[in-house]
């Protein structure tokens, strides 16, 4: 009797009573902290569908997409916060079947942050809205005391024109194929080893990039795109399993067809990490149907930044609402989402 | 790259089609290291045995084992402004006594809490805020206690007044012959742990065939090093071969890191020590020497860790001992999750819940 009151006291979820780093680590507890708080607060059924940004009525369609970007430290190899605050709003809206057009800038700046600084990630978001061919459209500067951020932080909210309507995870059916744009991992990794000074001179370099190039390139085949999603926080593993959550249909994953680059390999080995669970910045996956996904795969990887692409796995319907993993060994094991954070292990 | 070889699929193959040969009744394995634990899960190597060979993953992650008396200590320190808390990032997420109470939660409420990557930085953390006190964390078995001697060497030479470690260093041998004069245990071979065997050196495990006659193998910690060493086990296990077997050759030896050995024993002495979900071990924990007081936060802080008589439905004592599967606690998956994890073995991502609830859910 004892025992079952006690077990039905823990069985009890909850929120906790503030927020700890945890709950924007693009993981369970952050989908706790938008489905309890944000989404009812703010209902509406564009943002109920929690896509990476809204698809609104107007004479033309338009996606619509925002996105906070805080990172330490703000110039990390391969990027800066400048590069990545476009890029990350860009690739939402690509995400959405958009074509991005303009942005809206805002900075959070810390009080002590170098001009130097400042000038050289504005000057960066300049190269990169240039080359993504976006404008930016509004924008908002504010500091806050010392002590009060992190140097300096950024919002963008996007706009574009929707190129294609309907993706969405309900068109994923048995045998379509999953695409990765190239290697997994890369940001996530080189910001680590960049906030630690754990492993320098080894190649690790943030994947940060636009991925609108690649995204065209997939919308022009049409109902065969299912879905597609840039992999950020909570790596390709979570944003794989948000896909099936809930549906009659599963992913299986190759582990061997998966590209990882050596150098985020070995930095996963020794600092006790899981590349498949790193943040990508410049990467995309996408389902797509299975019969035409060798042509689109051929298609894509003459673009650049693409080069790398592969298709890792296909859809099943063996373990429904599952990712899994057919290992190296040819093992097969549960590729679920991330819980919490990734802490480095000790042993 | 060398680790690349110990991944080959097709070596692999041969191993399991050799194994899965073999005419095996039941037989259960124990590895006793987080490492194996995740390389195991990760791996998927359980899919790939024949359901008659268990692997069960026994007390081996350090995180893990810490008491949550000494989390509840650790969290009061926290409260204290003047301290900085310097710990490795798994100790974060350990609960103590009351349900969801970590360092990561108290963290997030402004205490002051540094993760760090060796002890070591925590030095340095300390010599950087000279106007506060710097209490390292020291978890661990044989494999990171060096280091922490290592950083209390530093401190002494340095004169870094403000550095203290509170210890909860563990061993491996006191928990394991424990584990084995346990009535009910049935182990039939062990995996010893690759990481303290380079620390211990073969001599380290030999006991556990002289005295328990267990078969046990040391082993890495690629899927082809514990596969392999899983083939030879259930060799020896089949012709009652006791003698303890190196098969990690590349980083450990016959008597293992003396120097290493040497500086645990310099800073450090075992004392009787509360494990989470075994209870009191005796001589199975670290604390350093009375000589060195003033580096012991124990001492410094008056601090007193003693087992807490609360009842906790959490079975991790049976998982640990091999008795029984994560999935049969009446907890897992339910109120005992990653997130909000209650026994040790959902700690870290090491412990054998977590790794089940991470990997093996299907």
């Amino acid at each position: 009797m004892q025992l079952i009151i006690s077990i039905k006291e823990f069985e009890v979820t909850f929120m906790d009573d503030f927020i700890t780093l945890a709950y924007g680590s693009g993981g369970k507890k952050t989908s706790e902290l938008i489905d309890e708080i944000i989404v009812p607060a703010f209902k509406n059924s564009e943002l109920s569908k929690l896509n990476d940004g809204a698809i609104l009525d107007g004479k033309s369609k338009i996606v619509f997409s925002t996105d906070s970007f805080v990172v330490n430290p703000y110039f990390f190899p391969g990027g800066d916060i400048g590069k990545l605050a476009v890029c990350g709003t860009v690739n939402d809206l690509c995400m959405c079947g958009g074509e991005p057009k303009y942005l809206s800038l805002s900075f959070i700046i810390e009080e002590g942050l170098p001009t130097q600084d400042f000038i050289t990630i504005v000057n960066s978001i300049k190269k990169t809205a240039k080359e993504c061919n976006v404008i930016i459209a509004t924008g908002d500067t504010k500091v806050v005391e010392r002590g009060k951020g992190d140097g300096i932080f950024i919002n963008t909210s996007g706009i574009g024109y929707l190129i294609q309507d309907g993706l969405g995870r309900e068109k994923i059916k048995k045998n379509d194929a999953i695409i990765v744009s190239g290697s997994i991992g890369d940001h996530g990794i080189a910001v680590m080893s960049a906030r630690n000074n754990l492993i320098t001179g080894s190649g690790l370099i943030s994947d940060c990039q636009p991925l609108h190039k690649i995204s065209k390139e997939l919308l022009k085949y049409g109902e065969d795109i299912k879905i597609m999603r840039d992999p950020t926080r909570g790596g390709l593993a979570t944003t794989l399993n948000e896909f099936v959550e809930e549906m009659n249909f599963s992913i299986l994953l190759d582990e061997e067809k998966i590209p990882l680059k050596e150098s985020v390999i070995n930095a996963c080995e020794i600092l006790g990490l899981d590349p498949m669970y790193s943040a990508n910045e410049g990467k995309l996956t996408a389902v797509v149907s299975g019969d035409r996904a060798e042509e689109i795969l051929e298609n894509i990887k003459k673009i650049p930044g693409a080069k790398d692409a592969a298709i890792i796995g296909r859809v099943v319907d063996d373990y429904s609402g599952k990712v899994v993993l057919r290992t190296l060994l040819g093992g097969t094991r549960v590729l679920s989402k991330l819980s919490g954070m990734q802490l480095p292990r000790i042993c | 790259m060398l680790w690349k070889e110990f991944k080959k699929p097709q070596n692999a193959k041969l191993i399991i089609d050799e194994i899965n040969r073999m005419d095996i009744k039941q037989v259960k394995i124990m590895e006793i290291c987080g490492t194996h634990t995740m390389s195991i899960a990760k791996s998927g190597i359980k899919s790939l045995l024949p359901k008659s060979v268990a692997i069960i993953s026994g007390p081996g992650c350090p995180v893990c084992v810490t008491p949550s008396e000494a989390i509840d200590e650790i969290l009061k320190l926290a409260g204290n402004k003047d301290i900085i808390i310097a710990t490795y990032g798994d100790m974060l997420k350990v609960p103590g006594l009351k349900y969801g109470e970590n360092l990561e939660k108290l963290k997030a409420l402004g205490a002051n809490v540094e993760m760090v990557y060796s002890a070591m930085d925590a030095v340095e953390i300390a010599k950087n805020n000279p106007s506060k006190e710097v209490v390292f964390l020291g978890v661990g078995f044989e494999t990171t206690t060096p280091g922490t001697a290592i950083a209390i060497e530093k401190a002494i030479l340095e004169k870094v007044n403000n550095f203290s470690v509170l210890s909860m260093h563990k061993l491996v041998e006191p928990v394991l012959r424990a584990l084995l004069s346990m009535e009910d245990i049935d182990i039939d071979g062990f995996i010893c742990p690759g990481h303290v065997a380079v620390i211990l050196g073969e001599d380290g495990f030999e006991f556990l065939s002289e005295e328990y006659k267990k078969p046990s193998v040391i082993a890495g910690f690629e899927a082809m090093d514990i596969l392999t060493v899983i083939y030879r086990l259930l060799i020896k296990i089949r012709d009652n071969d006791t003698k303890l077997e190196n098969l990690y050759t590349r980083a450990v030896s016959k008597h293992g890191n003396l120097k290493a050995k040497e500086i645990i024993f310099k800073y450090f002495e075992p004392y009787d020590d509360i494990w989470r979900g075994i209870g009191v071990i005796e001589k199975s924990g670290l604390k350093i020497k009375d000589k060195y007081k003033e580096f012991d936060a124990i001492k410094k802080y008056s601090i007193k860790i003693t087992p807490s008589s609360k009842q906790n439905p959490c079975r991790c004592g049976e998982i640990i001992k091999g008795k029984m599967d994560p999935i049969e606690c009446p907890l897992f998956a339910k109120g005992c999750t990653p997130e909000n994890p209650i026994g040790p073995c959902m700690v870290s991502s090491e412990g054998a819940c977590a790794a089940y609830y991470k990997y093996q859910r299907i």
